[in-house]
This record gives structure tokens, sequence and C-alpha cells, in this order.
């Protein structure tokens, strides 16, 4: 488990960041908590010759009231998102969500950011804050932009970043009193889930996000219209699978992954409305 | 729970264990801590392929990179070995036995079969010359299914012509054709297949190694994160044809073994070589993706059984057939695992000599595997098992009752058995119905009936285990006969310093167990002082030259008593110079407390440290007695000693998801007198746990070109303590009559009951759903597709 060599340097601006990604292209890698990218250079699956280290860049370490949305910086920790007051009674989907990310030692090292960036449709966090309509705000030599999360990931660990832009703030819609749920279904407390499902419903309105059912996280929007169509729970949770394409692993099968989307879709329905 | 016959005092108590407070806080200094400078990497260079060729190895590139000292293939060092890899049990005369090199030479036979090495004065350097070693492969065709192997389609080995290793059968019958007369008589029979998978022993510890020269002389020490210090002496110097007594092997705080560091290694057996060509230290440790391919695997078997019963159904006959999966080669007892079982698979229960059992073993293009934790006990254990609960089905009977019907009367132990092995003392039903209380089995079965109604998506089901244990290994002419390749003695010293202070020195190496702590509590109730006044010297052969080591749950029953036994023979000495000192009889001296007294005269006495310091000083000692107070013993057991007792698990799955979760899990074992029970305890949780993690978790995935999809401890599943039931625990106390401390043996206990009782649990479960079988592990993708395949397609 050792890395192929590489060069370190600590940014302690996004700018500084920025600029050092323009100087080092594409053998260049972000490094924030390091929890996503350390194990991949340890196996020698990555071998970035360069680390940009934005992990002390503390003014992107922030959880904000932005009236009909919080702003939340892409250094915040796991366990700030987890435990924020703010989170909890505006976007509890998203706080409880992350509860749910790796362990404890994972959730003080990893990144909100780190998370989302990485695009891995396995981890909570991008389907999560896909279902709740999220936007994220994108900063590049040339300014900032914003992408919906719903255009931001584009294949199996491929994101619209470019190669020398960084992922600065997350921005969540208040949820404003919908019911939720999250149904992580895994073999052990701290893996990544074999399926997962993130859900919200107020009224008519709904929002239900897939983990791990295709090479993006998945926007299940036949459910939702079901459900703003009037169909029951356990109609609209059949469609679950519609918008997934899932791959087979040790873990499951493609069939029990489309069955177990159907399940968990209804249970977290059922939790949301209940 | 109950406890009868404990001896009071120090034996029997709670002692926390001395070795805890240097493992947990990190001081404790493993193989890999030892800081010897100047000491080169080693790194090794593995097969990406199941089954290759090797056309060639260029190291020209790799041996000018910055820090590298020296790269070798295997032909390079082909001469360094003056025999192969040893295998020390050759179970049958005609058993094949491929020649196995620490580097092969010619083909490559698993992924990770080490193929060529590097030497560096950093890992890293190490590490990234391992990538510039360019090595030519030419692809072959990879066995991977045990019945495919059976086949010779395509055979592994040129030079044995077959993927066959050995056949070894044990038949057993009364008169000729009992058996299948037995079957052909049968009121009921059953006939399942079972398939243990592979595992991963997966220590917490990774293995690693130091082999450091002496400056002068010769000599060689090698450290190593080994089980068997000794064993590992006699073979390095065998296969590297180095003077034995020029080699001293120490294991060092060694974090865990579970049979995997029961063995030689590749990387043991090039650091002592390559050390000794370049005349510094050389090391090496392991990551944990080269020990899920390079250190052996365990278990492996394809298994048939075959059960006859009476109308009553009581058993009376039973044949097993064996598959059994060698991996590519064979390691230090690999074709011997299966034996091991062998005996066991009547279990707890009386069988007439009606016994046919037969096992063939075959070479498969995976990594070797080897004894882990219960080492061929727990697949037996599983399959009787299993096959009781089928039976039960089958007749209609509750499954406890069924053992019920067939355990062995407590009053006929000691009870010899259709084997002719003697089992020296049991209680079984005393076992079962203390795990039945304290579970609650008939109030559980009540609520399985109202619980698990037509439809209802989480079915509870409660899994039994009557299980035996054949540890103490071994009697040595009982290993004898099995053709296994050393004793099955152990040693021990007892030496009274002159202050009376205590040192013992024993030849079993602990690795986990705690012998530190029970072994000075064995001699501190012998000679009545501390055992805080007690040291425990193991592991290191210049300090313990006789041992055979640890596993098989032979350290206490076979250590132990000899400590104990060492320990009458101080006290045998003691005594004497107390009554020359004392001028009385010997024979009417008592000795209780750590002191000598004068029966009928409790004035005249002499505490032991006293005796010590006149043993020491030798001033005043019995005409033609040798100063000092010490003595030895090499003890071989007369039998084996058998721990047993019943594990009950209560499991709840949900159908919807395929789910299962523990709801309750009671263990009562009984290792007949317990020299410290917080062991015991935390013992039997640490098996429980792996026994349950076979039946729920872990498995060792190839593909079918062989590679091994499990190579990190993210897809080998591995449980956590968050993801595992508490398990509660009772014990019944039978003693053995073999020994002087009616010890037993609980190392493997736990692991042996659990994955069978864990299993009944489920398939119990969903028995109304016409569920029979769960193949292991039981994850939830399996069990669904289990239940939608009894439902006759999809839900
Ligand atoms: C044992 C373990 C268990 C885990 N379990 C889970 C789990 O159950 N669920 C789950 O969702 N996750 C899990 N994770 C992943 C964890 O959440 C990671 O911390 C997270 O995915 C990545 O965040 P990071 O800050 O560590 O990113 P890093 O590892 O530092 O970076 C990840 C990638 O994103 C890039 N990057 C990082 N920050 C930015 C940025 N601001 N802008 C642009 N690019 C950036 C990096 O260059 C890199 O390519 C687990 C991790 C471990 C080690």
């Amino acid at each position: 488990m050792i890395p192929a060599a590489f060069d370190y340097v600590r940014a302690s601006s996004a700018e500084e960041a920025i600029s050092l990604l323009g100087q080092y292209g594409d053998e260049a890698k972000l490094l924030a908590g390091g929890h996503s990218l350390i194990p991949l250079m340890k196996l020698r699956l990555a071998q970035p010759t360069v680390l940009v280290d934005i992990g002390r860049v503390s003014d992107l370490s922030y959880i904000r009231d932005a009236g009909d949305h919080v702003a939340i910086g892409a250094l915040t920790r796991h366990m700030d998102v987890e435990t924020s007051p703010m989170l909890l009674e505006h976007v509890p989907l998203l706080a409880h969500a992350t509860s749910h990310v790796g362990d404890p030692q994972v959730r003080h090292r990893g990144t909100i950011g780190g998370s989302l960036a990485h695009a891995d449709p396995a981890s909570d966090l991008p389907a999560t804050t896909l279902a709740l309509g999220a936007t994220y705000v994108v900063t590049g030599p040339n300014g900032t932009r914003e992408v919906a999360a719903s255009d931001f990931y584009q294949g199996y660990l491929t994101s619209v970043l470019a190669a020398d832009e960084l992922l600065t703030e997350i921005r969540v819609p208040k949820m404003n009193g919908a019911g939720w749920s999250f149904q992580k279904f895994n073999r052990r407390a701290q893996d990544w889930a074999i399926v997962g499902v993130a859900a919200w419903t107020r009224g008519s309105e709904s929002g239900v996000g897939l983990v791990n059912m295709a090479s993006v996280p998945v926007l299940a929007s036949s459910v939702s219209s079901a459900l703003a169509s009037g169909s029951s729970i356990a109609d609209a949770a059949a469609l679950a699978a519609d918008e997934a394409d899932p791959q087979a692993d040790l873990n499951a099968s493609v069939e029990y992954r489309q069955h177990l989307a159907r399940v968990l879709t209804r249970r977290a329905l059922s939790e949301a409305a209940g | 729970m109950t406890m009868t016959d404990q001896p009071t005092g120090v034996l029997g108590s709670r002692m926390l264990r001395r070795e805890d407070p240097a493992l947990l806080t990190g001081e404790a200094r493993y193989t890999a801590d030892l800081v010897v400078p100047g000491a080169l990497h080693l790194a090794m260079v593995r097969s990406p392929y199941a089954r290759a060729r090797i056309v060639s190895v260029d190291t020209a590139a790799a041996v000018t990179m910055p820090g590298v000292r020296a790269v070798y293939s295997g032909a390079d060092l082909a001469d360094t070995w003056a025999g192969p890899m040893p295998c020390a049990w050759p179970v049958t005369e005609d058993m094949k036995n491929p020649t196995h090199l620490p580097l092969a030479v010619s083909q490559a036979n698993y992924v990770g079969d080490a193929v060529a090495c590097v030497i560096a004065e950093t890992a890293e350097a190490a590490r990234d010359a391992v990538e510039a070693v360019v090595v030519e492969y030419e692809p072959l065709e990879a066995v991977i299914d045990l019945e495919d192997a059976l086949s010779d389609r395509v055979v592994i080995h040129d030079e044995i012509g077959t993927n066959r290793s050995y056949t070894w059968d044990l038949k057993i019958e009364e008169t000729e054709g009992a058996c299948d007369a037995a079957f052909a008589a049968a009121a009921y029979a059953v006939k399942e297949r079972y398939i243990q998978q592979r595992l991963i022993p997966a220590a917490m510890e990774p293995r690693a190694v130091l082999a450091v020269p002496q400056p002068f002389g010769g000599d060689m020490t090698l450290y190593s994160a080994t089980q068997v210090p000794h064993i590992l002496k006699v073979m390095t110097a065998l296969t590297l044809g180095i003077p034995e007594h020029q080699l001293r092997v120490i294991a060092p705080a060694v974090g865990g073994g579970f049979g995997s560091k029961l063995n030689v290694y590749a990387e043991e057996l090039l650091c002592v070589a390559l050390a000794k060509r370049h005349g510094v230290p050389v090391r090496w440790t392991e990551t944990r993706s080269e020990g899920c391919q390079a250190t052996i695997h365990g278990r492996g078997q394809i298994q048939d059984i075959e059960l006859a019963a009476d109308a009553n159904g009581r058993l009376t006959g039973l044949r097993v057939r064996l598959i059994g999966d060698m991996g590519a080669y064979l390691q230090l007892v690999t074709p011997g695992v299966p034996l091991l079982g062998a005996f066991l698979y009547a279990g707890v229960y009386e069988l007439p000599k009606a016994f046919d059992f037969s096992c063939t073993s075959v070479f498969t293009n995976m990594t070797p595997t080897d004894a882990y934790r219960g080492a061929g006990r727990p697949e037996a254990t599983y399959a009787i098992e299993r096959a009781m609960d089928s039976l039960a089905y089958e007749i209609g009977i509750d499954p406890l009752e069924l053992r019920r019907r067939n355990f062995i009367p407590t009053e006929k132990f000691p009870y010899e058995a259709y084997t002719g092995l003697v089992y020296d003392s049991g209680n079984h039903d005393g076992a079962a119905t203390l795990a039945a209380e304290m579970v609650g089995y008939d109030e559980l079965r009540e609520r399985q009936r109202s619980q698990n109604v037509p439809g209802a998506t989480k079915r509870i089901g409660i899994g039994l285990s009557t299980y035996f244990e054949m540890c103490g290994l071994a009697p040595s002419r009982v290993l004898a006969s099995l053709n296994y390749g050393a004793g099955g003695w152990e040693a021990a010293t007892v030496r009274v310093l002159p202050t009376n202070k205590v040192q013992v020195v024993t030849g079993t190496s602990p690795h986990g167990q705690g012998h530190e702590t029970a072994w000075s509590m064995i001699v501190a109730e012998k000679l009545g002082i501390s055992p805080d006044d007690v040291d425990v010297l193991h592991s290191d052969t210049a300090i313990a030259p006789l041992g055979l080591d640890t596993y098989g749950s032979r350290s206490l029953a076979v250590g132990g008593v000899a400590i104990a036994m060492t320990c009458d023979k101080v006290v045998d000495k003691a005594r004497q110079i107390a009554a020359h000192l004392l001028e009385a009889n010997p024979d009417d001296l008592e000795f209780a407390g750590g002191e000598f007294s004068v029966a009928g005269s409790p004035d005249r006495s002499m505490p032991l440290a006293a005796v010590a310091f006149e043993a020491f000083t030798a001033h005043n000692l019995p005409d033609g007695m040798e100063p000092n107070l010490e003595a030895h013993t090499t003890y071989d057991p007369p039998n084996f000693s058998w721990p047993f007792g019943t594990h009950i698990c209560v499991v709840e799955v949900d159908t919807e998801t395929g789910e299962t979760e523990v709801l309750r899990y009671v263990a009562v074992d009984d290792c007949g007198n317990q020299v410290n029970p917080l062991i015991v305890d935390g013992q039997v949780h640490g098996g429980v746990i792996q026994g349950l993690a076979q039946a729920l978790f872990e498995e060792a995935v190839y593909d079918s070109d062989g590679n091994l999809r499990t190579s990190t401890l993210a897809e080998y599943l591995v449980p956590a303590a968050s993801d595992v039931p508490p398990v509660i625990t009772g014990h019944t106390v039978t003693p053995s009559p073999t020994n002087q401390l009616g010890v037993k043996g609980v190392g493997e206990a736990g692991t042996i009951a659990a994955t069978p009782a864990v299993i009944n649990a489920v398939v119990d479960a969903l028995s109304g759903l016409g569920v029979r079988n769960v193949p292991m592990p039981a994850s939830p993708n399996t069990v669904w597709s289990i239940i939608n395949a009894a439902q006759g397609g999809s839900q």
C-alpha cells in the first residue's frame, strides 16, 4: 500500500488552488479530505504527480442561511454537516444522509465537496443533493458558474468539473417541512450502499435520488411524476428502477439491485409520508 | 453460568490479561516495529495470471533504479534452495506434491504467486522497482472449479500429470457392508451437499519478516509474525540448508493468526536467503492485498453427506464424500486439514460402526489453502449439524428433540466412539438444556409459530448447533498414524529464581490468546505465589528451545498441563530441601500457600522463598542433590481433549430484501475447568463472530479466469463490531479426566459451533417458504434469490 511518488503543495485559498492547478495541468489533483483519493493512490489506481492540498482553505468551510436555501462551503467536513443545527432544521435529509457516510473517522476527514466532486454513484451525497435539487457553485480561472446537480454528473467518477476548476459551494433548497427518509442498504455499517434511496415528499411534490443504481447518481423522476399524478406509494415505488441502469457486483445482481430500489423507495416514501 | 468442580483461588478467576495494556496503548512491538539500521526492504513481483508460463523476466530496468540493491527472478535463485517449500503432512504414500519454490521458475500457478523479487534501501524504492520488472507471461487456461479440476480436463502441474493430490479413506464398519446395509434398512435418510467457501484469514496484523545476520559466526536471527517459531526454525534450516543451530527464530508481538501464520512462507525464506547472501538485514511487511492473495486461505471443500436413521431418528449410518481444494500448491499442513475433520462427522451423537468417509483433494489455480481456525473440524461440524436439521425436517420433529435422541449419554463417558477414539468426558444434554433455557427456546418456537404466517415478510428462525471439538493436539502416536511429520508434545521449564520470582519457559507461541496471563495463573496456583511474580518466556527459540507452538486449541491442554506438571516437580524438589532443613520426613511436609510445614507442628515451617534461596546458595542441600530450583517437562498427551457445547442462534429474515438480522445468540461451551473465564469468554466471542462471518459475510471470490475479486477489505467483508450481535455466553464445566488441570481448550470452539447455528437459523426462518438449504455466505442477494427460486420465480 505504497503510493507512487508525488509532489505536494498546499493552497491557502481557492484562488491559489486554481492557479496551482493551472500551473501543473492534468498531472495535478486536488486533495481535500483525502478519503477517496488516498485509497486510490495507495492501490496505485490513481497516480497524480502533484497533490494540491486544499484541506486548510478554511474560508470554504461554512454552513450559511441564504434565504430559500442553505449554502455549504465545499470544504465542510461530513461531521459538521451531520451535526449542523441549521441543516438539521432546514435540510434534515442531507444532515441525516451524511451521518450514514462511512464511520466517524471518515466523517471527520471527508468533505462534502470532495464527495460530490469525486462523482462516485455509490456515494450517499451525490444522490441526496440531486434529490434535493441542489445547485453546485464551481470556480475556475474565469470566475464562477452554477451547475444544477442534475447537470453535474457525466459518468462513473466524472463530472463537468474542468481540470482547473474547484467546487466551492453547494446550495441546497430548504425543505420547508417536507417529510423525508434516507434508506441505505449495506452489509456492513461502514460500507458504501449496495442501494440507497434519498426521498422527500411535500403534498404532491417529491424528490427521489438513488445511490449506486447507475454509473451516475439517479433521479427517479418517474416515481415523482407518478406521485404527482396521484399514484399510490406502492404503485409509484414500482417505477423506482425505471431511470436506473445498475451494474452487477459482488454484493448484488442487476435484478436484485432493481428490486431493492423498488422496495427501499416504497419504504422511503412511506416513512416520508408517515 | 453453572460452575462445578472449579478450583478456588487464582485458577478460575477473571483476572485481567497482563498482555492488554501494551496492546491497547500501542506499546507492543510487532515485527514491522523493530528498528534495525541498514535493513534492506524486500518486495515481491507477483503473477497477475492464475496460470501462466514464465517466458522471461527482465530485471535490467528495475535494478538501475535509485536505492535498488538487487532484483532476482525465480531462475536466479533456483540454486539457493536445498529443498522445496515444506509440506509436513504427506497424508498418503502416493500423495502428489508438485514442486513449490519461494519464487516460481517456469510457471506461475495463482494470482499472487511470486515470480521475482526486489531488495532496496526503502520500501518505497522496492515497490517502485517491482513495477519496472518486466515479466513476459504466456497465459494458460486456469482451473478454478473443483469438479472441473477433478476431471483433469486441464492439468495444472505437468510434473505430476493430474490435479488429484490424494484420496484418503476412512471406512469403519462392524462387518463388511455395514454402512450400505444401514442405508438400505433406513427408516429415514437424507443426502445433502454443502459448499465450504474459501475464506481469507485476515489477521489484524499482516505478516511481517525481518532476517538479521549476526556480524560473526554465520548465525542468523529470523523475526517473523508467526504462530510457529519452532517449526519455522526446523523448516527454514531444511529448506535453506542452514545448520539449525545457527538459526534463531523470534516471534515478537503477533497480532492474530487463525492458522494463517502456522506456515512457512516464501517471504520468510527469501529474507533469510537474501540476508545471508548480502550480509545485511532484510525485511518485508505484507500489504493487505498481498495478505488476501498470498497468505493461505481457509476452508474450500465440497461436502456430500448422507445420514441413515431408524424409525426413532437414531443414526444408523453415515457416508461422507469430500472434495478438498488445495489451491495451487501444498503448504505446511494443507493436505491434512480434511483429515482433522474426518473424525468429527458424527458430532456428539452415537453412531454404530457404519461409517464411510472418503476425501479426494485437488489442485486449483487459486491461493493455497491450509489450516484456518478449526481446520477441518468446522467443516465436519457444519455438515453434521446442517444434516441433522434436514433429518429433523424429514422426520417432522424438533431439531433439539432429534439431537437429544442421539446424544451420547453422559453416563457412557469416557466413551469409545465408532472411530476408536475415546471421548474423555461430556454432558451434551446438560449443555443443550442450559442453552435452551438461556435463549428461551420454547417461547421462541411459540413466537415463531405466530409470526411466520403465510405472507409474513419478517420471519423468525432458530438454529442449533451441538458440537464436539477435538483439541489438545495431540498424542504423538496418533499423529504418526495420520502420517503427520511431527509429534504433538509440549515443553515447559519452571525456574524459581533466588528471590522467589519465577520464570516459566513455554514452547507455546501466543499471538493474542493470553498465555502469559494464563500460564502465570497456573504457576501461581501451584506454587502459592502471586501471578505478578511469574514471568512467562516464549516465542524465541534461543530462550525456549523446545516447543511445538500454538494451533489446534492445544496450548492449554498440552502446554499448560506441561507447566502444571513441572510445578509439581519443583515442589517435589523443594520438599526434599525443606525436609532436610526442617529435619523432617518429606512425607510429613504439607505444602500450602507457598509454605512447607510439618504436619501436626505448624510452627515448624519454611516458605518456598527460603527454599529457593537455599537451593541457590547450595550451602546445605541433601546429599547428591543438584543446586537450584528448576524443573523441565516434555509432555505428550495421552488423548485429545473433547470440549463441547450448544450454540443457539435466533434470526429474523426480511424476505423482501433477503437481509438476516441476528436477534439473539447464546453460546454454552464446556471446555472443562477454566483457568480464566474472562479469557474463555473472549475466545468464545471472537470465535463465534468468526464463525458467523463465514455464515453471513465472508467469501474469497474468484472469477472464472482465476482473478481474486476480493483482494481488499472493501470487497472481502470482515464484519466489524457494529455488524454483529452481542454473544451471550454460558458454561457447563465437565473436567477432562486425562490431565491434572481438567482442562480442554477453547480457541476454536466458537468458530466451529457458530457457522451451522447461524445457517440453521436462516434455513429455519425460510422453511415455511420451501427453502431447504442456503449457501454461504447467506448474503441478502443470495437469500433473496433462494426465496425466489423456492417460490418458483420472482416475487
Ligand atoms: C473507509 C471509508 C468508507 C467510506 N464510506 C462512505 C460511504 O458510506 N458513503 C459515502 O458517500 N462515502 C464514503 N466514503 C468516502 C468519503 O465520504 C470521502 O471522504 C469523500 O467521498 C471524498 O471526500 P474527501 O474530502 O475525502 O475527498 P478527496 O479524497 O480529497 O478527493 C476526492 C476527489 O475529489 C477531488 N476534489 C476534492 N475536493 C474538491 C473540490 N472542492 N473541488 C474539486 N475537486 C475536488 C479530488 O481531487 C479527488 O479527485 C468512505 C471513505 C472511506 C475511506
